[in-house]
């Protein structure tokens, strides 16, 4: 039915399998659409946050798609900037997933602030030292960056590229996209940085407050640090799943194993650093303001030093071992684990800089204050999940997201006369380059 | 003001000496602030985690038993911090400017008609003196004539929190401009709390005005940050460096000691580097 919008060489499932796919994605997105006009039509007391917890799952849900969906940028500075051209067969779909976590990014900022409307005074009314409102315009302009990525891999699609403005469009876009990368880059080291900020410069809050560089806390560059290691990892787990659910290999393994190096070593110069803050902040931070890591880690019934070890060792440690070992890297079960541990660590750091932060008491008299998120919040978190497994359903299914999925998977049972009879092709066109 | 027009206006900082050891946690000051600043309440005021209460009063103990147990109400407005040259918590994270640092009053301000409602500001306040406003408000049938038509009620999705009264302050220099005073007199700005307390627990006014009562008692130190020379005093999480203008006092050596973390072998009222 739709077979002239996929594109020419490759397959894909029966059109009843492909909206059986979309309608249960598509019901699992009502039903945050549905949370989501909740809270922005009844206020955020459909919330279980509190006046202790200010901020919640919403914003750990931003710190950790932003973490993530850091493979875009960090791919694009690789592939453009560094040059490992190698990347360029992946790099389509690093795009791809940063642009749903920015937006998904961008969505769960616009439920979470108590009048959205409002949402324009960070530009209009910006205070120029607030970490929040350098996330506010970084990510934007970040967002529209990766747009502007993002536009031409929609014009490859099949039917769209025999329009000649648009196939020029797109080929002149592909030609500059090293200054988009580059943009991208800069912008992300801003945003991510700022984001790591947001807790960092919290001098009210021992457990949060980290010194720095200048008006820099560590933080700041931790969290760049941890979204370019961490970010590809997630890229590739992503990767992974797409292979397992379409039962097709999409990307070669030198590209994979390529990345997956980077990542590692990125995890592991990361987790040092990591460390080398964390002592710090426990044995001379805290203590000069009278707190001790049992202040930090104990008397509640949550957050124990568990999340310490689960974070830094199973989330940094591990993954970056495996990832820098070439024989434990090129076993697919060890390296897919490495990239769920590595992606559950970043995750776990975010939620450690937001929730943790809220819960543990700063005056002596005060409780810790744990928090269950409802399902109002547990729905609009799950809906851009939905809406980024839609978008790579329909994004994969009709533009050549994987370049190498052709020559991985040749189509053995229609002659080759066959798929060039269907691809109606344009000679007096060139194709453009990814 | 009419008497010495080309003299600068003198720089205030308006601030608080709570005694600890006259309190008795009757609940006064939190009424009395509730209505004058049209502070919404509901049915369920039972969780005090979604309540707003811009003074709200913590309950103290030494965690001792019987006969030696002890315990202490302490008031807790905002703390109206100063940071490092207006550097506070809060105003320093604010990322549409909805609250401010006045330097010619010392008071922290939130403009309301501005918040957002990205709460940021709350994470950033180790008091929790900042409130977000879940819900509406909604006032039972014909309160909404007893409200105080100086301070606005505010809208569901913002922040709000103690505004020192500074209504009260604005209604005091207009009269002190049309009386020819070059400064607000010091009974002529009281907030709410302070009046309504039984005890004569809280004094209120100008740290940097030395005929003032509340200077005479905390005897601010300018060279090290606004700090105490009462042995008496101390101010809530000191070491952290928010620099606050509310003062607690007590002869207790354990309340002093509640006001603050320390590593078990510090003294009470060990100092911390600054570190911003």
């Amino acid at each position: 039915m739709d077979s002239a919008l996929i594109p020419k060489g490759v397959k894909r499932c029966p059109m009843w399998q492909f909206l059986l796919g979309l309608g249960i994605m598509g019901a699992v997105l009502a039903w945050g659409v549905y949370a989501m006009l909740l809270c922005w039509f009844k206020g955020l007391n459909q919330t279980n946050m509190n006046d202790y917890y200010g901020f919640a799952l919403w914003i750990w849900a931003d710190l950790a798609v932003i973490a993530v969906g850091g493979g875009a940028f960090f791919s694009g500075l690789l592939k453009y900037i560094i040059g490992k051209d190698e990347l360029k067969h992946i790099i389509n779909y690093a795009v791809l997933i940063g642009f749903i976590c920015y937006s998904s990014a961008l969505l769960i900022l616009a439920i979470d602030i108590g009048q959205p409307l409002r949402g324009w005074f960070i530009f209009w009314h910006a205070n120029v030292h607030s970490m929040l409102t350098e996330v506010a315009f970084c990510l934007s302009c970040y967002f529209a960056v990766l747009t502007i990525e993002y536009i031409p891999l929609i014009l490859e699609n099949r039917q769209l590229d025999k329009v000649p403005f648009f196939h020029n469009l797109s080929h002149n876009m592909h030609e500059t996209m090293a200054i988009f990368a580059a943009t991208g880059a800069f912008l992300s080291f801003f945003h991510q940085g700022s984001l790591g900020g947001v807790a960092g410069v919290l001098f009210g809050r021992p457990f949060a407050f980290r010194e720095g560089l200048l008006i820099w806390p560590w933080t700041f560059f931790l969290f760049t640090w941890s979204a370019a290691a961490y970010g590809p990892s997630f890229t590739l787990l992503i990767t992974w799943i797409t292979e397992k659910v379409t039962r097709k290999k999409l990307v070669k393994d030198n590209v994979v194993d390529l990345l997956a190096k980077i990542s590692g070593w990125m995890i592991f110069t990361y987790i040092i650093v990591k460390m080398a803050d964390t002592s710090r902040w426990a044995f001379i931070t805290a203590p000069g303001l009278g707190q001790t890591l049992a202040d930090f880690y104990t008397g509640n019934d949550f957050y124990g030093y568990w999340i310490l070890f689960a974070e830094i060792i199973l989330g940094g440690v591990v993954p970056a071992v495996i990832l820098i070992s070439p024989p434990l890297r090129r076993k697919p079960a060890w390296r897919v684990t490495a990239f769920i541990l590595g992606v559950m660590g970043v995750s776990l750091n975010r939620w450690v800089m937001v929730l943790q932060v809220m819960a543990v008491p700063i005056m002596p008299f005060d409780n810790w204050a744990l928090y269950i998120p409802s399902w109002q919040e547990v729905a609009t978190t799950i809906l851009p999940v939905a809406y980024g497994v839609i978008l790579i359903m329909i994004s994969y299914r009709y533009l050549p997201i994987f370049p190498q999925e052709v020559e991985l998977n040749p189509i053995q049972d229609e002659s080759p006369a066959a798929v060039e009879a269907e691809t109606e092709s344009t000679p007096d066109l060139q194709p453009a380059k990814a | 003001m009419k008497n010495e027009h080309n003299d600068n206006p003198p720089v205030m900082k308006f601030g608080m000496a709570i005694d600890l050891d006259k309190c008795t946690g009757c609940g006064a000051c939190m009424v009395a602030c509730m209505s004058e600043n049209n502070i919404p309440f509901k049915e369920d005021e039972s969780d005090k985690l979604v309540s707003i209460t811009w003074m709200r009063i913590f309950k103290l103990s030494n965690g001792k038993s019987f006969p030696d147990t002890d315990i202490c109400y302490l008031p807790r407005p905002c703390q109206h911090c100063e940071g490092h040259g207006g550097h506070s918590p809060c105003v320093s994270v604010c990322p549409a400017t909805a609250t401010d640092y006045s330097r010619e009053t010392g008071i922290v301000s939130q403009i309301v008609t501005r918040c957002f409602g990205c709460r940021y500001c709350m994470g950033a306040c180790p008091y929790h003196a900042r409130y977000f406003n879940w819900w509406d408000p909604v006032w039972p049938d014909g309160m909404e004539k007893y409200l105080s038509p100086n301070v606005s009620p505010r809208m569901r999705g913002v922040v709000e929190k103690c505004s020192f009264c500074f209504h009260r302050y604005q209604l005091a220099k207009n009269k002190a401009y049309l009386d020819g005073e070059r400064r607000v007199p010091e009974e002529a700005y009281q907030t709410a709390c302070t009046q309504a307390c039984p005890a004569g627990a809280i004094v209120f006014g100008d740290l940097n005005n030395p005929e003032h009562q509340v200077h005479q008692i905390v005897k601010p130190d300018p060279k090290h940050g606004g700090r105490s020379q009462n042995p008496r005093a101390f101010r809530l999480l000191e070491r952290l460096g928010t620099n606050t203008k509310v003062y607690y006092l007590s002869s207790r050596e354990w309340v002093r000691r509640s006001g603050d973390n320390y590593l078990e072998h510090e003294k009470t009222g060990q100092a911390s580097q600054p570190h911003h």
